[in-house]
Formats: C-alpha cells, structure tokens, sequence
C-alpha cells in the first residue's frame, strides 16, 4: 500500500551571487518533477532564483553541520506576508 | 562507548547546541521525537480541513486567495515537519497510515467543526495564536531539523494570525450580522482554544523527560497563561469578549485569573470522540487511497524511464 | 531571539526582510488604464469578463482539490495553479468593472451576475474531480488542454490594443506555460505509468473532449474586436502541435474535433452553461449574497 516516493533534498540559491543554500526536503517520483515540486514548495514566496535537487541517498557526508536557509520576499503575492494585514499599531504582540 | 556518546549528548543539550541527523541520540529521546514531530505534522494536515471548508464560498476573492494560500502553508507546514521526522528514520507514507488508522494523534483542535466565515478569522486569531505561543519556543528545541522547520513555519504562522485579526477588525466595522457572527465564533473556539495546550501540568505525563531533552521548552499552564494574558488586550480592541466569567486581571500575581476549559470534553475529543473526529479522519483517508494509483503511476513511469537509460548506457 | 514573548520574538528577527518585506508592488503598477478610442467599450467588457471568467471558474475547480491531492507536493502545486488563475481573474474582473464605468468592482462581477452572465468557456465550469465528477487523470487532462489553449492565446493578447489586457497576458503567459508544463509531466506519468493510470487517462480524454472544440470557436465580440481581441479559430494548429507531442510521449492518442451542437447557436461565452454551472455558482456566491451589505 505504501509506495512511497524517494525523498530528495533541495539546494535554493536566494539571489544571485549567493551559494546555493539547502533548505529542507521532499518526496518526487524522480528529479523532473523534483525541482518543480521544489519550486511550488520552497520557493512560493519567491525566495530563490536557482534550485537544484539531489536524490538524498545520493549525499555523502562527512559531518551534519547546516546552516539556515536565507529568503528573500515575494514580490507578488503579497498576501502571504503579514505586513499586508494593516493591524492599528496599538493592538499589543500582534 | 555508549556512555562516551551519551555523555556528548548530554553536553551537547544542556549546552544548548543542536542535535543533528547523524550524531548519536538516545533511542527514547528518538522515539520521542519521531511521535511529537509526527503528530505536529499530522495536526497541520488534517487542520487543512476547517478551513478548507470555506475556500469555495469565501465572500471575496481577495479573502478567497488568502485562505487558499493560507491552507496551502499548512501542506507545506506539514511537508517540512514529515521531512524532520525522515532525518530520524521515519517514512511519511508510514506515518500517513498510523494517522488514518488511528495509531497516531494530531491536534484535537481541529475536530471542532467551522460553522461560519467568521470562524476562518478566530482560527488565525486565537487558534493559530496558540499555535504560535506553542511553537516559538520549538524554534530552539534540541533537534536541528526540527528547530529549523519551526523557525519557517513559525514566520509563516505570523502571517495566519495577523491575516485572521485583520478579517475580524473587518467583519468588526460591518454590520451586526457580521458582528454577532465574529462574537458566535469567539465563544465557540475560546475553550477549544485554551485546550491545545494540553492538560494541566500535575496531569500531563510526557513533560519532564522532554524539558531535560530541551524538546519542550516551557510546560503547558506556562504557556496557556502567556496565551490568555496576550490574547486579552487583543480581544478588548476587537471589541468582543471571551465566555469565561472567571477572566479578569489579578494585579497580585501580574497575570489574569480564569477559568478552566471542561476538561472532560478534552478527554473525550482526545480519545475519538470529538464531534468531526471520524470526518477529518475520513477525509484523510479518501485522499490518500484515492491518490494510490497516482503515487504508483509516477513511480511506476520512472522505473521504466532509469531501465531504459540504463539500457542505453 | 527573544524568547520572553512569542510575538515579540517572531518579530525580533535578523533577517527581517524574510517575512516583512516592504515595498511590494502592484501586478500592473505604471500601465495605462486608458481605454484606447478605437474600441467599443461594452465590447471590451464582455471580452474581459470572457478570459476572468475562465480563469475564476477554473480556479474554484482546482481550489476543490486543496487537502484532497495524490501527494502533499501535488496539492501545494494545484493550489498554487489556482491561486495564479485567481489572480489573472481579479485583474480581467477589475478591468471589466471600470471599463463599464457603473461601479462594479471584482466582487460585485465575481458574487453578483447570475449565472447566465458569466461568460465562460464550458471546458473551465465542468466537474473534473475531486469526487464523483473526475479523478486526477481528468482534472489533468483538462489542465493540459486549457492551458495549452491559454498559452497560444496570452501570448497573442500580449499586443493587444488595450494595455490592460496586453500587461495581464504578458503576466499571466509566464504562469500558464508553467500550468502547462505541469500538466504536461503529470500526463506523460500517468499516461505511461500503469495500466490503470493509462486506462484513466484514456476516460479523461474521452470525458474532456467533447468541451475542447468551443474553445477554437470565435464569438461575435470577439471577431468585432479585432486588434484587442485574439481570434481564437487562429489557435487551433498551435494547441494542437503541443498536445500532439504531449500525447505522443504519454502512449495517447489525440481525438479528432469533436464538433459539439451549441444550444440555439450558444454556448458558454454567451451565457449558456452546462448543468454543472449553477451548482458551482451557487456555492460560490451564497455566503456574500446572504449578507447583502457585509464588508470583508
């Protein structure tokens, strides 16, 4: 019953000049429909302008330090960031 | 050995370091991990469905894309968390079929039913306000992966909640039909709200062995005051009141008195009971058996597609 | 990180920028919004409430699919589909509202038309699933059709006479050739995959069809809009070339045109829908109609 699918795991670079960065996983049947998965996943708020995808059994590693990913703002669907609700300023922790 | 690795585990934690994939972890605190990872992944799934229930009929399109995207994070939400429990050894199909078999539990939450639009409103608000109180402790949690999805859903939660509090100071400034149906959805989701952070402290079982792990960072009547004695400034310029007549500041301890939510509904929609329990289940259920043959497709495409490369080859 | 104060903390971040963006613009800041003289400007309307309506109606179908998809990856993927067509359709709406000058704004066009006046195509209103009306392999097929058919279509409105709509399709063409694309792999998968994947995709084509041959079909607005307008009895070589190569990699084969009758000569860009319409508009509108005055 469970056919899952491999897992990959997904490098973004944020802008240009930056590396490419790892920012987290996902599940795909194979690399094509992997870095578009990536793309609707990691990078719906347009925080990248590369992706790539690597099978993660394909990683070799030496040690488990990572950093954390660096995004950057959409710049069209504006809704999905909290700056778009206007919430009068003395509304505490909001 | 084992007592060296234990021993650099133990360093690692009280120093506030992370734990990451590959160093070793004591199988409890593994195990531990695994179930409270999964049944926060399992709780941002099946809470798709509330508010997925009003996508269809949201009253403009502007709150229509809102919703949409917002009920789209919590797939990703879910997505990241099933990915930290896969860095721990776990398999997201497998942890799918615990869900819909029962084996596992998500939030108790969200087997309340949403009644009303204004209720797409008081879940950012409160519910996801709790969330927020919940998690942002997580975001230092002792697990690397685990920390770092929390410290992008936490971001992403920011956005639910003001999103939520921006409809209902909307709905506030409208007429009173809206305005009753925003006070309806406050009584309603309060408790239930109240709730989510889990039994009284001297009841809940798991607490202390998860602080020393630093898996969980504060206990749940820490949380549930920080939560009360944050969400009452918030409510008195919404402008609507919480049903508890217990709720009032008490100047001696700095923090607000109230009252207990009925802990015996707690208990009964924790072991099944609640009433959308089996629907959300269901609901699950239907679309991962639905999507099989899709699942089986796909892979079945990229067998043949590496044989015939590797034929080429 | 301070960590006092849940709130607090959320907003205490050093890469601020990540969810506090500033400076967002809107899609179609800096374009004129003048209607250009030449044009008949109800003309203009009905055309623009033609491709909103598409959109918007596509979009409520797809949106059904969010917390139902094969995969979580796929439902983020279908959302993120019928978010874009939302959007496309709040700006054609928008534009319809102020060229008709009678202070209709996307809402009132979106909640408040019956369902005779939407206007659109009858491929974007049926029910492809989830449920008892398709699967996934139909809501794919149909994907694949209407967004090969928009692609041939936006990147043709793109010199249109109106700046409005040529800077919505110069948008929107980058997010529905990716529509496409999308479709393109999932029918390729399921099309190759297994033999029940292969035999559904077969009953999608066959359900689908029948609604593909209205989509080449120029209305009279259409044809009098000439220059702001996209014939689209000119799309028909195009659509078919790309379905063509789609179809070949996925094992399918292409239908012929199945010319379906209209009722009286009309069809979906003239108001007349197929039975699934009015159940669709229903759920759609019922809550903003049943409080007349409510502000949200």
């Amino acid at each position: 019953m469970s056919t899952s699918w491999p897992l990959w795991e997904v490098f973004v670079r944020g802008k240009r000049g930056l590396n490419h960065v790892h920012v987290g996983s996902l599940h795909a049947p194979d690399a094509e429909m992997a870095v578009r998965n990536a793309r609707d996943v990691y990078t719906r708020r347009n925080e990248g302008v590369s992706i790539w995808v690597v099978p993660a059994e394909a990683i070799t590693a030496s040690s488990p330090d990572e950093k954390d990913p660096f995004f950057e703002p959409s710049g069209d669907k504006v809704y999905r960031h909290p700056t778009f609700y206007a919430i009068p300023e003395d509304v505490p922790h909001l | 050995m084992v007592d060296d690795l234990a021993a650099r585990f133990e360093h690692t934690v009280a120093s506030e370091a992370r734990i990451e994939p590959r160093d070793w972890m004591p199988d409890g605190y593994r195990r531990t991990l695994i179930r409270q990872i999964a049944q926060h992944a399992h709780s941002e799934i099946i809470g798709m469905q509330p508010e997925g229930n009003w996508i269809s009929r949201a009253p403009s399109l502007r709150r229509k894309a809102i919703l949409l995207a917002k009920v789209q994070d919590e797939a990703g939400h879910g997505l990241y968390l099933y990915a930290a429990t896969e860095t721990l050894g776990a398999d997201r199909g497998e942890l799918t079929e615990k869900l819909i078999d029962g084996k596992q539990k998500y939030s108790s939450i969200f087997n309340y039913p949403t009644l009303t639009f204004a209720d797409m409103g008081v879940i950012g608000w409160l519910v996801d306000g709790a969330a927020i109180c919940n998690q942002v402790p997580l975001c230092r949690t002792s697990y690397g992966p685990y920390a770092r999805a929390m410290i992008r859903i936490c971001k992403e939660e920011s956005f639910h909640q003001r999103q939520g509090y921006e409809l209902l100071m909307t709905m506030m400034r409208g007429t009173q039909a809206q305005r009753d149906m925003v006070q309806d959805a406050v009584d309603r989701w309060w408790w239930p709200s109240l709730m989510m952070f889990g039994p009284p402290d001297e009841e809940s079982s798991n607490t202390e062995q998860s602080m020393a792990w630093r898996i969980k960072r504060n206990t749940n009547d820490e949380l549930r005051q920080k939560y009360v004695d944050m969400s009452m400034p918030q409510a008195a310029k919404l402008g609507v009141t919480f049903p508890d007549p217990e709720l009032k500041w008490n100047p001696e301890r700095g923090h607000h008195d109230f009252g207990q939510p009925d802990w015996e509904e707690f208990w009964q929609v924790v072991g099944g009971h609640g009433p959308c329990n089996s629907q959300r289940v269901a609901h699950r259920r239907k679309a991962h058996e639905d999507g099989a043959w899709v699942r089986e497709a796909a892979a079945a495409h990229a067998a043949k597609a590496r044989r015939s490369q590797e034929g080429v080859a | 990180m301070s960590f006092d104060n849940a709130y607090e903390a959320l907003i205490d971040q050093e890469d601020a920028h990540w969810a506090f963006g500033t400076g967002f613009s809107a899609p179609l800041e800096g374009v004129d919004r003048e209607v250009p003289t030449s044009v008949d400007a109800k003309d203009l309307v009905a055309y623009c409430l033609m491709l909103g309506d598409d959109s918007l109606i596509l979009s409520q179908r797809l949106a059904a699919w969010c917390s139902r998809a094969p995969e979580l990856e796929e439902d983020i993927a279908l959302a993120n589909i019928a978010l874009d067509l939302l959007g496309q359709a709040r700006l054609l709406l928008t534009r319809a509202g102020e060229v008709e000058g009678e202070g209709r704004d996307e809402d009132a066009l979106a909640y408040l038309r019956d369902e005779r006046e939407f206007r659109n195509v009858h491929l974007a209103e049926i029910d492809c699933g989830p449920g008892p009306g398709g699967d996934f392999a139909t809501t794919i097929v149909r994907l694949l059709v209407f967004s090969s058919w928009k692609v041939a279509q936006f990147s043709r409105l793109r010199g249109s006479a109106d700046p409005v709509l040529a800077a919505v399709a110069a948008k929107g063409l980058k997010e529905l050739a990716y529509h496409r694309d999308h479709a393109a792999q999932w029918a390729v998968r399921l099309g190759d995959g297994t033999e029940e994947s292969h035999r559904r995709m077969v009953a999608a084509v066959d359900r689908v069809w029948p609604f593909v041959d209205e989509l080449f079909h120029a209305n009279a607005v259409e044809s009098r809009l000439a220059g702001v307008a996209v014939d689209p009895s000119e799309l028909r070589s195009e659509v078919d070339g790309v379905l063509d190569a789609v179809f070949e990699a996925a094992g399918l084969t292409r239908p012929g045109p199945i010319p379906t009758a209209f009722v009286a000569g009309q069809a979906g860009r003239d108001g007349v829908h197929t039975e699934a319409m009015g159940f669709l508009v229903a759920e759609m509108q019922h809550l903003h109609r049943s409080l007349p005055g409510a502000v949200w």
